[in-house]
């Protein structure tokens, strides 16, 4: 995951910028751009807002529209981790509710939110299909399957301090 | 001599660790000085066993499985190299009757070969309907596919046919083939093996899609939460154009096809095929009202065929055996093969790709063996979150389109979630609704609206407020969205709603 860098700042505008350019060309290219950036930044900064509606020649309104829209697209940084639990019903018949409550009254973290130091983000995902496998969660990219409680602890223990996965 | 060893890189084989399992295996093997070529296939389907390892041996693969990094050093100990005898030995996999009793034409090669090594992919044969495609006359190729009875796998089950049909004959300067990658279904994932495992024959049925239809282009909508189907979708595609497999000239023959992969942003309704295509086209995912079709007004507004990536899968095979052969399985007006998914609480989840005609009950017991959780099975939901809950007194529906639409139920896209004797149905109503609320595109007042209503409706129920007349609301709310939504996602959210309340009333009756 990219490092916290803060919106709007000088580095994020350089980000922003490299992907549209690399990007603006494609035919829909609006949320291809949008990924490149998330990728870069981890977020989708205000600022972007305006610099793809020009360079696409598109409405603000439209460009705030599409971020808004899809769940992967969020317009504050999140934690150095993202946690993706899934929610669906494969997973609910394996129990995914325990995960959810063990993140809420352990860790202190609802769905959406991130720890008070910026470790973690935890945001729910409808299926991953993984759902032979279930419950599931996707953390840092990294899918895993047949999730407990105590598997929970050990991969958010696992995790490293600088941005870095440490896998068990 | 070298020994071929097989780790899958299938996603789901991933998540319980055949990376690890992976690089464990290589350690030794290079420790003890042992030479191994370690081949990433992908998923035989059979994930209790993942991480399934494979050895060739001189008697043919012998698979052990599950193996985890600290079986590894008694594997070696065992000789498994030579299919040494161990606790985790399963013999062949093809023999273990999960694989054995199944009719593998889809999946034929998924978990067998390299799924990126275009050598395996033509040894295995890869690439055989196409060549004979590029012989056929568009309107010869179309009718192969009508013929074979093919129907659209994503769960709408349109004849495949008739709508490539309907896209060769519409006249246009450009038209596009859009395969549908977006299997947001909660208890399915066969698009996913296959992109994972066997790549090219999806790019295969894209290309036969293309000749059969006039289409240049082809566009992938693959879903953001599928990562690792990303990057072997990403190597397949430009291994496919050095090969020549793609691009300008078809196999050399002078034809042109190629394909643009675009990846989703976590919104389910753009499995919706018209969500899709404003998606493609970078837009906000809304619906698109019909008509137009999208084979006559769809990508950019021009004649799309829109497919499925299980529809475009089946293609290389029919065009090749033709559309008879494809035919010969399956019963009624259900032909061909369908890659069920057996998922949720099952003692032997996966994919289990069988003809048209099979019981629910032989799913889940033959095959499945029963739950996880060694309960009592108390509910299935079939065809993913817009399908109905059917209880056990329902699991001698035989599972073709037809028969299955008579019992209440939706095949939709093969995947079955089943549920053990603690799941709350009315809990299960309440999420189908909250569900759509978060997922709905807002396009249309039923879905947008009538999705909140209904689980503040559910929640009354089950609080015991006004117990009568919130059911009766909440049924007339379900006729609202069935018949006045824009599309099967506020069409069809009373499905799961309402079959929770005709087969567990109980549920919904209970003092909390």
């Amino acid at each position: 995951m990219p490092s916290r860098v803060p919106p709007g700042s000088e580095a994020v505008l350089e980000a922003v910028d490299a992907a549209i350019a690399e990007l603006k060309a494609l035919r829909g290219a609006l949320i291809p751009i949008l990924h490149a950036i998330s990728e870069r930044l981890g977020f989708v900064p205000p600022a972007a807002i305006a610099r793809i509606a020009q360079a696409l020649n598109i409405t603000q309104a439209e460009v705030h529209g599409v971020i808004t829209f899809y769940h992967d697209f969020r317009t504050t940084p999140p934690g150095d981790h993202v946690l993706k639990l899934c929610r669906a019903e494969a997973c609910q018949a394996m129990g995914c509710e325990r995960l959810e409550r063990r993140l809420r009254e352990h860790y202190g973290l609802g769905m959406k939110e991130t720890s008070p130091d910026g470790r973690l983000t935890v945001e729910p995902v409808y299926c991953l299909g993984n759902c032979a496998l279930s419950p599931a969660l996707l953390l840092d990219g990294q899918l895993a399957g047949r999730v407990t409680e105590q598997r929970l602890d050990e991969l958010i223990a696992g995790l490293g301090k600088n941005g870095k996965t440490v896998r068990p | 001599m070298t020994v071929t060893v097989y780790v899958p890189r299938d996603s789901a084989a991933l998540s319980v660790g055949a990376d690890h399992t992976a690089e464990a295996i290589v350690r030794q093997a290079s420790e003890k000085k042992l030479s191994i070529r370690l081949v990433r296939n992908g998923s035989r389907g059979m994930f209790w066993l993942e991480p399934l390892v494979e050895v060739e041996t001189g008697s043919g693969r012998i698979a052990y499985g599950p193996v985890a990094t600290a079986d590894v050093p008694g594997l070696f100990a065992a000789d498994f190299l030579r299919g040494g005898a161990h606790a985790l030995r399963v013999g062949s996999a093809a023999e273990i009757p999960y694989l054995k009793r199944q009719t593998r034409l889809t999946f034929a090669r998924v978990g067998v070969t390299d799924p990126v090594s275009t050598q395996d992919y033509t040894e295995h044969g890869g690439l055989a309907g196409l060549q004979k495609a590029l012989s056929m006359a568009p309107a010869d190729i179309t009718a192969q596919v009508v013929a074979s009875g093919l129907r659209g796998r994503g769960g709408a089950g349109f004849p495949a046919g008739i709508k490539w049909r309907t896209v060769l004959q519409a006249p246009a300067d450009q038209k596009y083939i859009a395969c549908n990658a977006d299997e947001g279904d909660s208890g399915t994932f066969s698009d996913r093996m296959v992109i994972e495992g066997d790549p090219y024959m999806l790019l295969e049925g894209m290309a036969i899609a293309g000749l059969a239809v006039g289409a240049t282009e082809g566009w992938i909508y693959l879903r953001s939460e599928y990562p690792t189907a990303r990057v072997v979708l990403t190597t397949a595609i430009q291994r496919a154009r050095a090969a020549g497999w793609l691009g300008d000239n078809l196999l050399g023959s002078g034809r042109k096809f190629d394909v643009h992969l675009r990846i989703g942003a976590g919104a389910y309704i753009c499995g919706e095929e018209t969500a899709m295509l404003e998606s493609l086209e970078g837009k906000r995912g809304e619906i698109r009202p019909k008509p137009p079709l999208p084979a006559i007004s769809g990508l950019w507004g021009k004649p799309t065929a829109v497919n499925n990536v299980m529809t475009l899968a089946a293609v290389p095979l029919i065009v090749q055996q033709g559309g008879a052969f494809y035919a010969s399985f399956g019963v009624g007006k259900s032909l061909g093969t369908l890659p069920f998914q057996l998922a949720g609480n099952i003692k032997h989840g996966g994919l289990v790709e069988v003809p048209f005609g099979i019981k629910l009950r032989e799913l889940l017991y033959d095959f499945g063996g029963g739950t996880a959780s060694g309960r009592p099975i108390r509910a299935v939901q079939v065809g993913g979150p817009l399908g109905a809950y059917l209880p056990p007194s329902k699991f001698d529906t035989v599972l073709d389109y037809e028969a299955f639409a008579q019992a209440g139920g939706m095949i939709g896209h093969g995947g079955l979630v089943v549920f053990d004797d603690t799941v709350d149905m009315a809990r299960m109503a309440r999420f189908a609704m909250e569900f759509c609320a978060i997922e709905s595109c807002g396009k249309c007042t039923p879905c947008r609206i009538g999705s909140t209503r209904g689980v503040e409706v559910i929640d009354r129920i089950v609080q015991g407020k006004q117990r009568e007349m919130n059911l009766t609301l909440l049924r007339e709310l379900c006729d609202t969205m069935t018949h006045a939504s824009l599309c099967a996602m506020g069409g069809l959210i009373p499905s799961p709603v309402l079959s929770a309340l005709q087969h567990f009333p109980e549920d919904f009756a209970r003092a909390r």
